[in-house]
């Protein structure tokens, strides 16, 4: 009974920073209740007996996800403009959504129900067999490098992606790209306002300045 | 005020043991959680808690940008080189089996090798991502 | 019977509120207009999609799935080793889009998207 009280607390707690992340409008709030609800669901994934995905979750979801969200708001704005009109139709979609859903629901085997579908099948031969045919005692592991090893290969070479995408977006970075334009344009702005002929031109080069 | 002096001394003495828990998850995947992405993030994150301390100057001296273009690319080649040599040896591609002269020790060195490489493109990608972000000039 | 069940809901409780949280991710993607505020809202999106599969997964009375003496019941690893793979994919993702807000704000000066369209439009009348 105690499992199934710190289940629901837990939930309770996601629930009421999703709607805080929802009202909020200062964008460093929002990012900061973002990384309390990764944390909080690691915490989750904890209770659900996923402990690799927890240690995942906590360093990817709550770590960086975090430091790089402040650093977009520290480049960009810090607060969100309130719409001046509020349109009901937003609402209705999610609804309408959320209704078929749980409607959806209705079909599942029961939470923690031993007897599911998802239980019968591959998940058993991994579970029986993998101590004999790939050696390590994380059925994880052995799941992720050897039977599942082509899309583990996939997922690094996504990873590898985006580290190339963002140095491709944002390069190196020292000087931004409108800063330069800036300063160009203000030079050719102040040569034009010099208001030179061709005979000062001229003069000036003779003069070698 | 002293020149925060307390955040500097506190992270140069926590800064190896980040990178020596780092290493710990890395080679401990098979026996408790953890793997190549966890401690990839992890290894990131002492260089990241240095950036942020110590200015990204000192970072870039650190982890210049060859050095982390060169990892970036070099997880990945691990981990293919590790299934192109199963298939030299006679297997299918990514079949570890083939790699040693037991199956067994054989899946174990090829569950080792390639999580190396998972670890380091992964430790270079959030690298290279945090300091891009932080190395652009604020408007 | 657990202690949901002896209140008399069905054992469908946590995949309700889970979908509950999915919406609300959902909500803050198509309703607001800030740039960051979307992606921080399909990344609640993300989370709680993660969450129904972890619970789908956990078998009652079961432990991690890390193979030990004397313990009989697993949870599955199957859907844990899925998102292993869909969280890493996912901050990559995250990664891009924020470098992509980057270079908007950079381009236009702002990031919320009612003025991103009046620039543009002012950019076609002009043309």
């Amino acid at each position: 009974m105690i499992l199934d009280i710190i289940d629901i607390v837990l939930l309770v707690f996601l629930v009421i920073t999703a709607v805080a992340i929802i009202r909020l409008n200062n964008l460093f709030a929002v990012v900061m209740l973002l990384g309390i609800f990764s944390l909080i669901s690691a915490v989750l994934y904890v209770h659900l007996d996923a402990v690799d995905v927890a240690f995942t979750e906590a360093a990817v979801g709550a770590g960086i996800s975090t430091v790089l969200m402040l650093g977009t708001l520290a480049l960009t704005g810090s607060e969100e403009q309130k719409h001046p009109h509020w349109s009901p139709i937003p609402l209705a979609v999610v609804l309408l959504t959320g209704a078929a859903l749980v409607y959806g629901t209705f079909d599942m085997p029961h939470y923690g129900d031993p007897n599911a579908p998802i239980h019968q099948h591959v998940a058993n031969r991994y579970i029986e067999k993998s101590g004999e045919e790939v050696g390590p005692p994380n059925i994880v592991t052995s799941v992720l490098a050897s039977y599942r090893g082509f899309d583990t290969l996939g997922e690094v070479a996504v990873v590898f992606t985006a580290g190339a995408g963002v140095l491709t977006l944002l390069g190196h970075g020292f000087v931004s790209r409108r800063k330069r334009h800036r300063e160009e344009d203000e030079i050719q702005q102040e040569v034009r306002e010099l208001d030179l002929d061709e005979a000062d031109i001229e003069r000036l080069e003779e003069e070698d300045i | 005020m002293r020149r925060k002096s307390i955040p500097r001394t506190v992270s140069k003495i926590l800064a190896p043991f980040i990178l020596l828990f780092a290493l710990y998850v890395q080679f401990h995947g098979d026996y408790g959680p953890g793997g190549g992405f966890q401690a990839g993030v992890i290894f990131a994150s002492a260089f990241i808690l240095y950036a942020l301390i110590y200015g990204m100057d000192n970072a870039r001296k650190v982890l210049p940008p060859s050095a982390r273009r060169i990892l970036l690319g070099l997880g990945v080649l691990i981990y293919a080189g590790t299934g192109v040599v199963g298939m030299l040896m006679g297997g299918n591609f990514l079949n570890y089996s083939v790699l040693l002269h037991d199956p067994l020790h054989g899946q174990h060195l090829g569950i080792n090798v390639i999580e190396l490489g998972v670890g380091t493109t992964v430790f270079a990608a959030m690298v290279t991502i945090y300091f891009v972000f932080a190395g652009q000039d604020r408007q | 019977m657990s202690f949901l069940e002896n209140l008399g809901m069905p054992g469908l409780f946590n995949y309700w509120v889970v979908i509950f949280l999915m919406m609300a991710g959902f909500y803050v993607v198509i309703s607001r207009g800030n740039l960051v505020k979307k992606i921080v809202g399909l990344n609640i999106f993300q989370i709680s999609v993660f969450l129904l599969y972890i619970s789908m997964g956990k078998v009652d009375g079961g432990t991690a799935p890390i193979l030990a003496e004397g313990i009989t019941s697993y949870s599955n690893p199957l859907p844990h080793v899925l998102i292993l793979t869909a969280i890493v994919v996912g901050v990559a993702t995250t990664a891009l889009g924020l470098a992509l807000v980057v270079r908007i704000n950079e381009a236009y000066g702002t990031i919320e998207d009612t003025e991103i369209n009046d620039i543009e439009k002012k950019v076609e009348d002009a043309e």
